[in-house]
């Protein structure tokens, strides 16, 4: 470990501390786990209540999830240690470890109190979900069922779930990582080629011009 | 924003998008330039488009972002 960490250029003093003093072993290694897990704590904390107004979590629910965040953060950390290359200082590289473990369980808890039914498809939210003006219905109508069929007839069977959960169901994408038992890059690729495909089949159909779209 | 704009920004997909799994492990690097006011569109134009693209993400690095803002006072 400590070979890595002389190797990488240009580390300050405070991020080559941290590695060799979280490999180390004795009290050395004990105060810097403590002190890491106190920081990793902290920025859960932040984290949970910048995100708070946006979530139907109360303020015990929100505190646990910072704990347990800041728990697993810093197992992941130990855990990957020598993953640390010094690109940025330690603390940053460490503190993205939480962020992230807060939108994991964040996405695990949209299921213990779910607002929506996975197999249902709520395509008469569709106009609302965009943001079209009801009062405008004629402008839009044909497109909207343009989308529809090529939803229907364009995409994979897990394109179109993919796209009916977090588009018509509003399902947070880390939420459907869970029920998909998926990962975030997985769900958003089949998602982006879901995106290009739509876009393809709605130029090739003449709604889509080289200046934008066409309106009826 | 309208519903016309809003369906372009969803459906228009960036090539140079480099996907969820790139952006994550580029993160706190991306962060901490972002933090010092370095160019980091320009340097990470990949990283830069699947920000603008992917709501979890761009969730992460305002967090992030945050985290290092908030260390530096």
């Amino acid at each position: 470990m400590t070979e890595h960490i002389a190797a990488v250029a240009g580390l300050d003093a405070d991020s080559a501390e941290w590695p060799e003093a979280l490999a180390g072993t004795g009290p050395r290694r004990e105060e810097a786990l403590a002190r890491l897990h106190g920081l990793l704590l902290r920025i859960a904390r932040g984290e949970v209540a910048r995100r708070g107004p946006r979530l139907q979590l109360s303020g015990p629910e929100l505190d646990d999830l910072a704990y347990q965040a800041a728990a697993d953060a810093l197992i992941a950390i130990i855990s990957k240690l020598r993953q640390f290359r010094g690109e940025s200082r330690f603390t940053t590289w460490a503190y993205k470890f939480v962020i992230f473990e807060v939108s994991a369980k964040i996405g695990r808890h949209f299921w213990r109190h779910p607002s929506v039914r996975l197999d249902a498809e709520g395509w008469e939210r569709l106009p609302d979900r965009f943001g079209f003006d009801p009062a405008q219905e004629a402008e839009w109508r044909d497109l909207l069922a343009a989308l529809r069929r090529a939803v229907d007839e364009e995409l994979t069977p897990r394109q179109r779930r993919v796209f009916v959960a977090i588009v018509l169901n509003n399902v947070p994408l880390d939420a459907l990582v869970i029920e998909m038992s998926s990962n975030r890059n997985a769900i958003y690729k089949t998602l982006f080629d879901a995106r290009r495909k739509l876009w393809a089949a709605l130029a090739a159909n003449g709604y889509i011009a080289n200046d934008g779209w066409r309106r009826s | 924003m309208n519903g016309w704009s809003a369906l372009d920004r969803f459906l228009r997909t960036d090539p140079r998008d480099v996907g969820c799994g790139e952006a994550m492990e580029m993160l706190h690097i991306y962060a901490e330039l972002a933090a010092a006011g370095a160019p980091v569109e320009e340097r990470y134009p990949g990283v830069a488009a699947h920000l603008r693209a992917c709501g979890p993400c761009s969730e992460d690095f305002e967090g992030l972002l945050a985290a290092v803002r908030g260390q530096a006072h």
